[in-house]
């Protein structure tokens, strides 16, 4: 069969922060058959975006495709007159961006948008492109299809959005469409009804595609073949089955390793809870966001609180921290109520409570080194300085596996993965028995997010500490977790040990949550379609339906 | 109700809510801040006595809330007070003045609007070129001069060196438009320099800011033609920020007029304001002040309120 | 920090520092008194007089140089005042929050929206004219302005986590002002003070300009541009020197500032 795309040893470079060119994809080469799907796996960094947009001949402000060759049916994109280039995108090439949200224009209606390119380019006339996009729209499960299209962006939910630009990709019927990470953004149940879709619609349509996501679990349910990469280079390419099957490179065999870790659940220990939350109710001024929920930490132990976005898991940790007091019911610690507000606690109420946040580079203070982040509570609770005080922070470096020398470093000059480290040393700092873990891994490459997962639970081996860990990823919580509480919308639709809340019957939410983590197989997705009743795909499920407000 | 109607008129409501704090403010910086009109009027020659006479024939006796309230009604009514300098209605001195100021602030701004929009929206489309480069040195430097540096290099260099319009900006009752017009030829041009520069170097970063939002790459992707991309998927969005930059520098063109009429003579609120500030003239200097100040929160007020019209967020809400 | 300076900054930081030298050794340098009458009316530029006399025949080139001391010297002390006035309070607000922050916002507000000259000419209509009321007024008004950029800024930074980390820990507001916000948004408000500056001087020079500022016989810039306007009118250049002085130096340091915020917006982009 001919080749339809045809990119060979690719050379791309980006402008550096000191305004000089370095190169970051360094020679890769891919290539497409027709109806064929491309699955691109990377971590942040690994080039894959800017591999998608160059099979539009396209580079962002401050890349420049240096040398090598882009070939679509045969025609060289590379160096191509910007003319030529226009004639292509838009219309042999169409391109799916990663947040729906920002990449419609807010000025214009829905359907306006996606027929733009078909009627611009002289493919479709306008009643046709019309036409063409409410047909897409029902393929692609957008509820009523004839009138979605007048509403404006802002109008609709994330996950629609989604779908619609699905939509404004399909209209001009192109040879090749570029999925740039179309589900990230999204909540998980959501994510795989779009994935659905957009799978369903890929089929049906024959369209060959480039799909690129950071997770491997996704596109292994949607791609004929995968393309690994790391760093800008390949680590090496296959069909989808020998990928996952016989993976040569170690890195690979690391990326699908990562969810299948799981550690035994520990029964609870005698005795009264260290940290129990009673009938708490909590609101952000007229809006409430927590609804009598109740919950307890077993020293030394983990619960993990699953949910969605909007299900009131941060807010949780707001609470019993003492950040947002609640309206009804109290937070106990070792069976004495705390304050509801942090400023009434102790200060060694305070310093028995530590919270390690999601996004480690706003949580870290740029302006000083580790020694001060990670010293100050150390001087704060138990009046450590100088030299005894540098003497503690080099051994609360060394539990969470960083070279003592990394106490005179700035967090700028420190990875993400070591940056979450630093953080959890400095929660470590405080002594504590109860640390608040709000999606510590989710801002984190997986490999990354696997060793920060293992090292909290030596961590819990060591010291004895116990976690509430708070996530919207099953994997982790089948990982680490020793109890489960499920929340949606505000309250705690199911809860209790790990291996009773994973054992069916589910409540409906917590089924459709199990169903949404995509796993390591080919045809998990299908298989899961099926089971829901949807050959089709792509319908809301109800839980969902009312999880996400649509 | 529509919403967008709710919003438009919370925020005329906010905007006669400022009007009467900027009015107590005006008052209350003329009454309580240490510092003796009476005196000040007499200077050398203030005997107790005659300090006391000053201060009955103005009304200085009555305690302070009194005379606000008496202000305030007053000036709701159109009654501006009395000058203590000629005894004269104030009303009288100023309703000539303030045409005046309007004609050159309003021809400053026929002239700069668009030429800085324009110059704006080149910057953008060849951005970074010698014409981008040339045009921020340029801005740069006039921003940061005085206005009265800027008045008299003109008046030496095109009335005194080349005598091509005149030093003096004189207009009298009765003087035709064409004639005005070419008095005023150098103050307007003094106005216009700065204004446009402001206006110029906002428009820019105005329109660059809409130009790195991802529906931009979006339409790029989509092949679309360069000028349809920034005629119709850029200049609706940047038409708010735009809007917003042309009525911030019409409210410092407001400012920008009191230095420029003294430069040149030009008869107008600005000269009549500094003179009575001169003359500790008060009841002159609180109308001025209301003046020059409402029209800076009308101006504000306009722009908030276009803002509001041209959101497609709040146009077609959920 | 210095380096990859462009050379318009380098021009600007200067020509910056040319001025406060001449601020500093300025009136030791001047061949005469600033007010003394030493020749004929708006003599011409020669070796005796090498910026010419003004109206009175006193040496220019001596007033200039007076006049930098105390142009220069009233714009700082103004331009620190309301930075301390600006920053202390906008630190406050974007802190504690609450009714705090919206009594001082309001307050700000409203004085905001009477145009700054405006305001200053009504103030300067009853207060006795003096170089302390001068700089008590220019700085008020002008902190209204540093208000805003400290409590926006600050605002950025207080929502980030780890200002919640140190609320947590039961730092006192004093260390979360001074050590977690206070370092974070320095950038920003040093680029902003040297735009304060410039106001500061502009508006000073416009204010004797007006005759409202600093009082004969003492020199500054701008009241000698208003002393000396009527030359122009014989097609000499004399008032053009201080204007010029004062446009160079606002100029000079507008290039450095102008710098700052590019590196700044440069840094923020990815």
């Amino acid at each position: 069969m001919t080749l339809l795309l045809e990119i060979r040893d690719l050379h791309v470079q980006a402008l550096g922060e000191e305004g000089e060119w370095q190169e970051i994809v360094h020679g890769v080469s891919l290539e497409l058959r027709p109806s064929e799907v491309l699955g691109l796996i990377g971590e942040s960094g690994a080039g894959k975006s800017t591999l998608g947009l160059a099979a539009l001949g396209y580079a962002r402000r401050g890349v420049r495709l240096v040398r090598g060759s882009i070939r679509l049916h045969g025609e060289e994109l590379l160096g191509a007159p910007y003319e030529r280039l226009r004639q292509i995108r838009g219309h042999r090439v169409t391109y799916v961006a990663q947040s729906a949200a920002a990449a419609f224009n807010p000025a214009y209606r829905i359907e306006d948008q996606c027929i733009e390119a078909a009627v611009e380019h002289g493919i479709l006339s306008e009643a046709e492109a019309r036409a063409e996009a409410r047909r897409l729209f029902a393929r692609l499960r957008l509820p009523d299809p004839e009138r979605f299209g007048q509403r404006y962006p802002h109008q609709v939910s994330g996950g629609q959005l989604q779908r619609a630009m699905t939509v404004m990709a399909m209209v001009p019927r192109p040879d090749l469409v570029v999925f740039d990470e179309p589900t990230t953004a999204l909540d998980v149940t959501t994510q795989i009804e779009v994935l659905a879709a957009i799978k369903t619609a890929i089929e049906s349509e024959r369209l060959a595609a480039i799909y690129i996501t950071h997770d491997l679990a996704l596109v292994v349910q949607i791609a004929h073949r995968i393309l690994v990469l790391k760093d800008g280079r390949e680590v090496e390419a296959g069909p989808t089955a020998t990928i996952l099957e016989h993976p040569r490179e170690a890195y690979t065999r690391a990326l699908i390793q990562v969810r299948r870790r799981f550690r035994p659940e520990r029964p609870r220990p005698e005795g009264a809870p260290l940290l129990e939350v009673r009938g708490v109710e909590a609101a952000y001024g007229a809006l409430r966001v927590l609804a009598d929920v109740n919950l307890a930490l077993w020293r030394g132990r983990t619960v993990a609180v699953v949910g969605e976005s909007g299900s009131g898991k941060t807010t949780l940790a707001r609470v019993i921290t003492g950040l947002l007091p609640p309206r009804r019911g109290e937070v106990r610690l070792d069976g004495r109520s705390l304050a509801l507000s942090y400023r009434q606690r102790h200060r060694d109420e305070l310093r028995r409570i530590q919270l390690v946040y999601q996004m480690p580079d706003v949580a870290l203070n740029p302006r000083q080194t580790v020694e001060e982040i990670i010293g100050r509570p150390l001087t704060f609770y138990f009046g450590l300085r100088g030299a005894e005080r540098r003497r503690r922070v080099e051994q609360l470096l060394e539990s969470v596996e960083l070279p003592p020398g990394f106490a005179d470093r700035y967090p700028r000059e420190l990875s993400g993965g070591q940056k979450q480290r630093v953080a959890i040393a400095r929660a470590l700092a405080a002594e504590p028995e109860v640390m608040i873990c709000d999606e510590v891994t989710s801002a984190l490459d997986v490999q990354v997010a696997e060793a920060v997962l293992r090292l909290l639970l030596d961590l819990q081996e060591r010291t004895g500490i116990a976690y509430l860990y708070i996530t919207h990823d099953l994997a982790t919580v089948k990982a680490i977790a020793d109890e489960i509480v499920v929340m949606l919308q505000g309250r705690v639709v199911e809860s209790g040990p790990k291996s009773e809340v994973l054992r069916p019957p589910h409540h409906p939410y917590t089924a459709t949550l199990l169903a949404s983590v995509p796993e390591m197989e080919m045809g998990w997705l299908d298989r899961i379609l099926t089971e829901r009743g949807l050959p089709d795909a792509g319908s809301p499920s109800p839980a969902s339906a009312a999880a996400s407000g649509t | 109700m529509h919403p967008i109607l709710a919003l438009v008129l919370r925020r005329l409501a906010l905007g006669a809510l400022s009007l009467w704090a900027v009015s107590l403010l005006i008052f209350a910086g003329t009454e309580i801040l240490p510092g003796d009109v009476a005196e000040a009027m007499l200077g050398q020659s203030a005997t107790p006595e005659a300090v006391a006479a000053i201060r009955r024939e103005l009304g200085l006796d009555r305690p302070a809330w009194e005379r606000y309230l008496d202000w305030l009604v007053g000036l709701l009514q159109g009654d501006l007070g009395t000058s203590y300098a000629n005894r004269m209605p104030v009303a009288e001195l100023v309703g000539e003045r303030l045409a005046n100021t309007l004609f050159l602030a309003g021809v400053a701004a026929a002239v700069a609007v668009p030429l800085a929009v324009g110059l704006g929206i080149a910057a953008v489309r060849w951005r970074e070129s010698v014409l981008d480069r040339l045009l921020s040195a340029m801005t740069l430097s006039a921003i940061s001069m005085p206005e009265f540096f800027i008045g008299y290099a003109l008046i030496y260099l095109f009335a005194v060196t080349w005598p091509l319009a005149p030093p003096i900006a004189t207009v009298y009752p009765g003087m035709d438009l064409a004639a005005r017009l070419k008095v005023v030829v150098l103050p307007v041009a003094a106005l216009a320099l700065v204004t446009v520069a402001h206006m110029m170097r906002m428009t820019r970063a105005a329109i660059l800011n809409v130009m790195e939002s991802p529906y931009i790459e979006t339409a790029e992707l989509k092949g679309l033609a360069r000028s349809r991309i920034v005629l119709r998927h850029a200049l609706p969005n940047a038409l708010s920020p735009i809007i917003n930059v042309i009525v911030i520098n019409l409210a410092y063109l407001v400012v920008g007029v009191v230095v420029v009429e003294v430069v040149f003579v030009y008869p107008g609120l600005g000269q009549l304001m500094v003179d009575a500030v001169a003359k500790r003239d008060v009841p002159l200097v609180q109308a001025c002040g209301m003046i020059f100040a409402a029209t800076y929160i009308l101006l504000n007020l306009t722009a908030d309120v276009l803002a509001i019209l041209t959101n497609p967020r709040l146009l077609h809400p959920r | 920090m210095t380096h990859r300076m462009p050379w318009s900054a380098r021009l600007g930081l200067a020509l910056t520092l040319l001025f406060v030298l001449l601020a500093l050794v300025g009136p030791w340098l001047a061949p005469y008194d600033e007010a003394a009458v030493v020749g004929d009316v708006w003599e011409p530029f020669s070796a005796a007089y090498p910026l010419g006399t003004d109206q009175l025949g006193r040496d220019m080139l001596s007033r200039m140089l007076y006049g930098a001391r105390r142009t220069i010297g009233i714009a700082l002390a103004a331009t620190c005042l309301s930075f301390a006035l600006g920053t202390t309070l906008g630190y406050l607000a974007a802190t504690l929050g609450g009714w705090v922050d919206a009594v001082l916002s309001r307050l700000v507000d409203t004085l905001m929206s009477i145009p700054t000259l405006i305001f200053a000419l009504v103030v300067l209509a009853v207060l006795p004219p003096s170089v302390t009321v001068l700089i008590l007024v220019m700085a008020v008004l002008d902190s209204t302005r540093v208000f805003r950029l400290a409590r926006a800024v600050a605002m950025d930074v207080v929502v980030l986590e780890f200002v919640e980390a140190a609320r947590l820990r039961g730092e006192s507001l004093g260390w979360i002002v001074l050590r977690e916000i206070g370092p974070n948004t320095l950038p920003p408000l040093l680029a902003e003070f040297g735009l304060r500056f410039c106001f500061a001087i502009l508006f000073l020079s416009s204010l004797s300009f007006l005759g409202l500022g600093i009082q004969p016989p003492a020199a500054d810039w701008g009241g000698m541009v208003r002393d000396n306007a009527n030359a122009i009118a014989f097609g000499l250049p004399h008032p053009l020197v201080p204007a010029a002085a004062i446009a160079l130096l606002t100029v000079a340091v507008n290039l450095v500032v102008d710098w700052q915020l590019r590196r700044a917006t440069a840094g923020r982009g990815g």
